[in-house]
């Protein structure tokens, strides 16, 4: 049956993916949830809870008040706390109480910024679909409302879009996604949304491209080139062949000399599978048959699956998933998986938080630019 | 105290208990989750109960924080989800998804478990979902499985029964009544044993009475052993419907013995034990005069050091307050967002002589900011408390830790005197869930 998971875990939910992309940029976070919600994020979803004071509350709403429908206190009680703490905007995410009620998250952020003058947000979350719509959503929101529109393109300027410790932890990957490129002629200006600046945010419109690393930046990629101009790629630069392939598409697009690049090849159907986000999944697949020879089909249970080629899977299902893996050879993905495999398949663990939480947090590696970790695995096997 | 939060100062302060309500000292708002995470929740209470498997039934959100809790305490074999998806709302076919799903998770499991826990969430609550049909129909289908209803509905916290009175309730609803076995007690409620010194267990050990406890069970036929209790005892607080439950449903007799600081309260309730049960009764005036000698040797070594004490360390915070105020230590902050009826009588002492000790909230939103990272020197007793006050010397204990009376007082000494004397890793302890319980984090 589709919906039952016997062993495997559950990705992170959507609410989740709004407060890990809005985390760390000054804002307070709402969570229209009764409770649990919180600590769960807390816990497994947000390796930085312990470090960052971030605002980011729950509602705890009642039986009654859900019941009754009422919204003042929730309005009143995020207003008190704004007007003590002054967050630079306030952010409310519902779960699956307000989405059965009908909460009307936007109109209640209306109401709050026309009280407060804070800019104000309401994310029609439901707890029930994946943290990349979440995040998605609350990045492309907060760009379209912060970004400066009259700011003139600058040279060799790029941006870093879809970074949450969800696909990328907080081991290093994000400050190597900036070396990679400043050591290659680039200028980061964002990298939305993990050790950026503000400005930078308000700032996104000089970029000459936008470098999509997961699928929570595909939305803001999306927007940035229609409202923009400004053209994207997805991809991440794991090892180094896929680096330079990313490096010469985005000197080729930021020339004009093409308006989009196929970084993926098409894939030729395998029994070594990589499992995981689709962006980063792909990325690796790609990194692997250029270094290794390698192919490698993707099996991806979470967002949307836009770029899988014919050889790759979308599915949520353990039940597909299980199946789908029936006779594979080499397995890379987080280790909870290793529970649906057979013992033969060589197995590779990668830990993706977004999956596992704070579980293998220790051991994720950090790929960009450099794929030894995986191709040495691989090595052994053959 | 002050706190810079984006550029501006906030001041971040508690409420003097002359001047608290009771017993809600704070207004509900918005909530803050501490990083404290050594209190137990529903899913790691459930794997008490031997060779259970439990099934969530929820949305993503919901389903997260329980599927990840099996993992990190390595209880994964033994807990399965259905998914909630938005169709299943606009559908109105949740009864089928519990039934199917729930059929489906149990078809793959081998061997089959002698008892399933089915969780349903808020979702069913307000859907108006029929659990009265679900479980009489997966009963049907799986005759050899015991089935009960489990709840994760935190929703439901203001409204009658709390969801932690009702679960503590719920894992002792498998029970089957059994010949009973005659001066036999059960703990009830506990997610912890009862320390064999205690006052409690020793005064039974010493009788010679069995002692059933669902922290001590390896196999579900021990788990069903304990309906042969003709006595069940609980001594915490929200364990107290439990025992009303069961006494209802089994026929056993129920004694709340509710866990205590105070001299007088554990004589009274050894008394009220030795009322039904022939017991072997402490000496009492002996074990006061242990109980003196110990909070006197730990005066000495702890002296002024300021004190600050939570509510998830023991469920008699304020009485903790008072018994260690009244021997001279320098208690000064209690955790605690809201107070049970029993620390009342505690409340008014520690209001009237004591009255600029400090009430701090642990959920309120100004709680994001009140802890600095820079270490102090106050001696915590509790995580929370610890997180608060960046105190690396604290005692490391939750939900009474398996104590109980004048054991609870010598030995919460012994723990303060080593808190005093040896540094903690505060991250490290506070960040694994469910203290005691078995952890890969």
């Amino acid at each position: 049956m589709k919906q039952t998971s016997r062993i495997l875990s559950t990705y992170s939910a959507d609410t989740f993916g709004v407060a890990s992309s809005l985390f760390e940029l000054g804002g307070m976070v709402i969570i229209h949830d009764a409770s649990g919600c919180n600590s769960t994020y807390t816990t497994h979803d947000e390796p930085r809870w312990y470090d960052m004071d971030s605002m980011l509350f729950v509602s705890a709403i009642s039986e009654i008040e859900a019941i009754m429908g009422d919204d003042n206190k929730l309005i009143s009680d995020i207003e008190e706390e704004a007007t003590r703490f002054h967050p630079r905007f306030i952010a409310i995410a519902g779960t699956p109480i307000p989405a059965m009620t009908g909460f009307d998250a936007q109109s209640v952020a209306m109401q709050i910024e026309n009280d407060t003058g804070i800019p104000s947000f309401g994310f029609t979350t439901t707890g029930m679909k994946p943290y990349i719509s979440g995040a998605s959503t609350a990045f492309t929101e907060l760009v379209k409302r912060f970004a400066k529109k009259d700011v003139p393109k600058e040279h060799h300027v790029m941006n870093i879009l879809g970074l949450t410790p969800l696909d990328f932890s907080t081991n290093g990957q994000c400050e190597s996604l900036r070396r990679i490129f400043t050591e290659n002629g680039w200028k980061v200006n964002c990298t939305l949304a993990m050790n950026t600046s503000w400005k930078s945010i308000e700032n996104i419109g000089k970029a000459e491209i936008n470098l999509v690393v997961s699928s929570t930046g595909r939305e803001t990629g999306v927007y940035l080139r229609e409202a923009f101009g400004t053209p994207f790629i997805e991809g991440v630069p794991y090892g180094k062949a896929l680096t330079g392939k990313i490096l010469e598409n985005m000197d080729k697009i930021s020339c004009h000399e093409s308006d989009h690049a196929i970084l993926f090849s098409p894939g030729k159907p395998s029994n070594n599978y990589i499992i995981g986000e689709e962006i980063a999944s792909l990325s690796l697949a790609e990194a692997l048959r250029l270094e290794t020879g390698m192919d490698f089909s993707v099996l991806c249970p979470t967002g949307e699956g836009e770029l899988l080629r014919d050889s790759d899977r979308f599915t949520p299902y353990e039940e597909d998933i299980t199946d789908a893996l029936n006779g594979a050879e080499t397995v890379i993905s987080d280790p909870i998986y290793r529970n649906v495999l057979d013992d033969k398949v060589h197995f590779i663990p990668l830990g993706h938080e977004a999956f596992s939480g704070r579980i293998f947090r220790k051991d994720i590696p950090d790929l960009i630019g450099d794929i030894t970790y995986i191709s040495e695995k691989l090595k052994k096997r053959r | 105290m002050l706190r810079k939060v984006n550029g501006q100062e906030v001041d971040i302060r508690p409420i003097l208990i002359k001047d608290c309500s009771f017993p809600s000292p704070f207004p509900a708002g918005l909530e803050f989750s501490s990083p404290a995470r050594g209190t137990w929740n529903i899913a790691h209470q459930g794997m008490l109960i031997p060779e259970a498997h439990e099934i969530f039934v929820c949305a993503a959100s919901c389903l997260r924080g329980v599927v990840l809790t099996a993992y990190e305490m390595k209880a994964e074999k033994r807990f399965s989800t259905v998914a909630v998806e938005e169709q299943n709302l606009l559908e109105g076919n949740m009864e089928d998804l519990i039934i199917d799903g729930v059929s489906d998770i149990i078809d793959q499991l081998s061997p089959k478990p002698p008892c399933v826990l089915v969780y349903t969430s808020c979702v069913h609550h307000f859907c108006g979902c029929d659990l009265e049909m679900v479980y009489r129909e997966l009963r049907s289908r799986y005759p050899d499985i015991d089935f009960t209803d489990c709840y994760m509905n935190p929703i439901m916290r203001k409204s009658g029964r709390t969801p932690d009175q009702i679960m503590r309730s719920r894992f002792y609803s498998l029970l089957k009544p059994r010949e009973i076995l005659p001066g036999s007690v059960a703990f009830i409620g506990n997610d912890f044993s009862m320390e064999k010194d205690s006052t409690l267990y020793k005064a039974l050990s010493l009788s010679g009475k069995t002692i059933f406890e669902l922290t001590e069970c390896k196999t579900y036929e021990e788990y069903q052993q304990m309906a042969q209790a003709e006595y069940y005892i609980a001594d915490y607080p929200s364990a107290k419907v439990a025992g009303e439950d069961l006494s209802e449903r089994l026929g056993g007799k129920f004694l709340y013995l509710p866990f205590t600081f105070s001299y007088d309260e554990i004589r009274k309730n050894v008394e009220k034990l030795s009322s039904v049960l022939s017991i072997v009764k402490p000496d009492f005036e002996k074990e006061v005069g242990i109980c003196e000698q110990a909070l006197q040797e730990a005066y000495l070594k702890i002296g002024d050091t300021p004190i600050a004490i939570d509510y998830t360390a023991f469920t008699r915070p304020l009485g903790l307050a008072r018994l260690l105020l009244t021997h001279g230590f320098q208690v000064k902050r209690i955790y605690v967002d809201a107070f049970i009826g029993e620390e009342k009588d505690d409340f008014d002492f520690l209001s009237e002589k004591y009255p600029e000790l400090e009430i701090w909230p642990t959920l309120s939103a100004q709680m994001r900011f009140a802890a600095d990272h820079e270490k102090t020197d106050y001696l915590c007793i509790g995580q929370k408390a610890a997180h608060f006050n960046t105190a690396p010397h604290f005692v490391n204990i939750c939900e009474n830790g398996g104590f109980y009376g004048y054991q609870a007082i010598t030995g919460l000494c012994r723990l303060m005197l080593e808190a005093k004397e040896n540094e903690k890793d505060i991250r490290t302890l506070i960040s694994k869930k469910a203290w005691r319980c078995e952890s890969c984090i």
